[in-house]
């Protein structure tokens, strides 16, 4: 298959910034995405040329460190699907695809693809924990938790913290990965102490850093790659009413 | 930092009240449609009038007036707020954007249909409150209400004013439900039910007004 791709060049925080037009030949159908920019990014070293940066890891999908913008859609077209898990079958062969980095100013751009989500990082250091000394495992049945309780609280946290979100929302919200964290520990036991102070203040930095609100469009549960459900967030928000008004 | 403080210093505490004063509002209308329904008495207005002279006479009505214009301007002031807010927070936008894709119109639109249904109502306050409140006191309000509607300009106008109000009303009632943390519950299904009626037919309510005084006068 053949590919026209306009990938965002920015040298650095500072740079501006412009879409480059490449075209990549010869790529299989079932190629990843991160596959096709390995190899323009070879090409581009045999010509002596910068090669494109983008984040990346384990490319089964599980570690949220690949997130770009193609063609419009947060990890591409495909839903249940990071980045490095969009296969190239996906487009028409000589389609032309816009590729960008994740757009928010709590995310600035580091190089090319490559945006800083440290954000996150931030928000989970602000109350994303359980300050509990751990000892040793205990007792199966000594904290009963209900069937769909866990069950719940495994969903939420199959976030990877990819910020495809942030990317998608069009006010640039942070509040379904927000959601997600506070969501899988209020629904457990060992996140109860803490749960007034935790959704403070991750919500005080979350708007600290800058993220937008939510307008429930839902686009960010629409283009998660690990489908985190919004009613995450209608619980967010039940916790942060139990927190500053009950 | 005390409870109300850090409940107005949030996001989502502002936008639970974004939601509250939208669910006041909604409930404003049906106030307002419940009254505009006797315009189809065939009485010339008569019960219509008597509604009319309620509002504009007895004392409670006053404070609930002026609640309701306290709505209205918390609910736009906010309403910016938080767009500026949410502007600010994609400096750089996208060069590509397919966002039909992932969420619906209404939704990603309501800071537009917000601001015609707010400039339409400047209009409306000023044709018919202010008209009748202080300018004619002494004219029925029928009479107002005739002489506009049978300007078939004017039908158009509030026609198109009333779908932009649908279109905000379409996401605007469920989402007010979802910042209260209460969709996703066992009320999901009710709430839906309800906001489709609700978007839906208040509006068509409202519309079938100026067509009836344009059809009937």
């Amino acid at each position: 298959m053949n590919f026209t791709l306009k990938i965002w060049r920015q040298k650095n925080r500072t740079d501006k910034g412009k879409l480059v037009t490449y075209a990549v030949s010869n790529i299989p159908p079932d190629a990843s995405f991160l596959e096709v920019l390995d190899v323009l990014n070879g090409d581009l070293v045999r010509k002596g040329e910068e090669p494109v940066a983008f984040d990346h890891d384990c490319r089964e999908g599980i570690c949220g460190s690949c997130g770009i913008m193609i063609e419009g859609r947060a990890h591409g077209p495909n839903r249940k699907a990071a980045t490095c898990e969009l296969r190239m079958r996906s487009f028409p062969d000589g389609d032309t695809l816009t590729v960008e980095p994740w757009r928010a100013r709590p995310f600035p751009v580091i190089k090319d693809l490559v945006v800083d989500r440290s954000a996150f990082d931030r928000i989970m250091q602000a109350g994303g924990y359980v300050s509990v000394k751990t000892g040793q495992a205990p007792d199966a049945n000594a904290i009963p938790v209900p069937k769909h309780h866990a069950e719940e609280a495994m969903d939420a946290a199959a976030c990877i913290g990819c910020g495809a979100c942030v990317a998608t929302c069009p006010n640039g919200s942070a509040m379904l990965f927000v959601a997600a964290k506070v969501s899988q520990l209020a629904l457990l036991p060992q996140g109860h102490a803490e749960r007034k102070e935790r959704v403070e203040r991750m919500l005080a930095q979350m708007d600290a850093e800058g993220f937008g609100s939510c307008s429930n469009t839902y686009a960010c549960e629409a283009e998660c790659p690990k489908q985190v459900s919004v009613q995450h967030i209608a619980r967010l928000n039940r916790e942060f009413v139990r927190a500053t008004a009950l | 930092m005390s409870k109300p403080v850090a409940f107005l210093s949030s996001s989502v505490g502002r936008k639970m009240l974004m939601a509250l004063s939208g669910l006041f509002l909604c409930s404003f209308l049906l106030v307002h449609l419940y009254i505009n329904l006797f315009l189809f008495k065939q009485d010339q207005g008569a019960e219509f009038e008597m509604y009319g002279h309620f509002m504009a006479t007895y004392p409670l009505i006053r404070p609930l007036e002026i609640g309701l214009f306290a709505g209205f301007l918390l609910h736009g002031v906010i309403g910016i707020w938080l767009w500026i807010m949410n502007r600010r927070a994609r400096p750089v936008r996208y060069s590509v954007s397919r966002a039909g894709d992932n969420s619906t119109l209404s939704s990603r639109i309501m800071w537009a249909t917000g601001t015609v249904v707010g400039i339409f109502l400047v209009i409306h306050v000023n044709g018919f409150f202010v008209q009748s409140r202080f300018i004619t006191p002494e004219r029925p309000m029928f009479e107002i209400v005739r002489e506009a509607f049978t300007n078939p300009w004017l039908v158009a106008f509030y026609l198109i004013a009333l779908a932009f109000l649908a279109y905000h009303l379409k996401h605007g009632f469920q989402s007010a439900f979802q910042t209260f943390g209460l969709r996703y519950s066992r009320y999901e299904r009710l709430i839906e039910f309800v906001g489709m009626l609700f978007w839906l037919l208040v509006p068509l309510g409202f519309a079938a007004m100026p067509l009836y005084f344009l059809w009937a006068y």
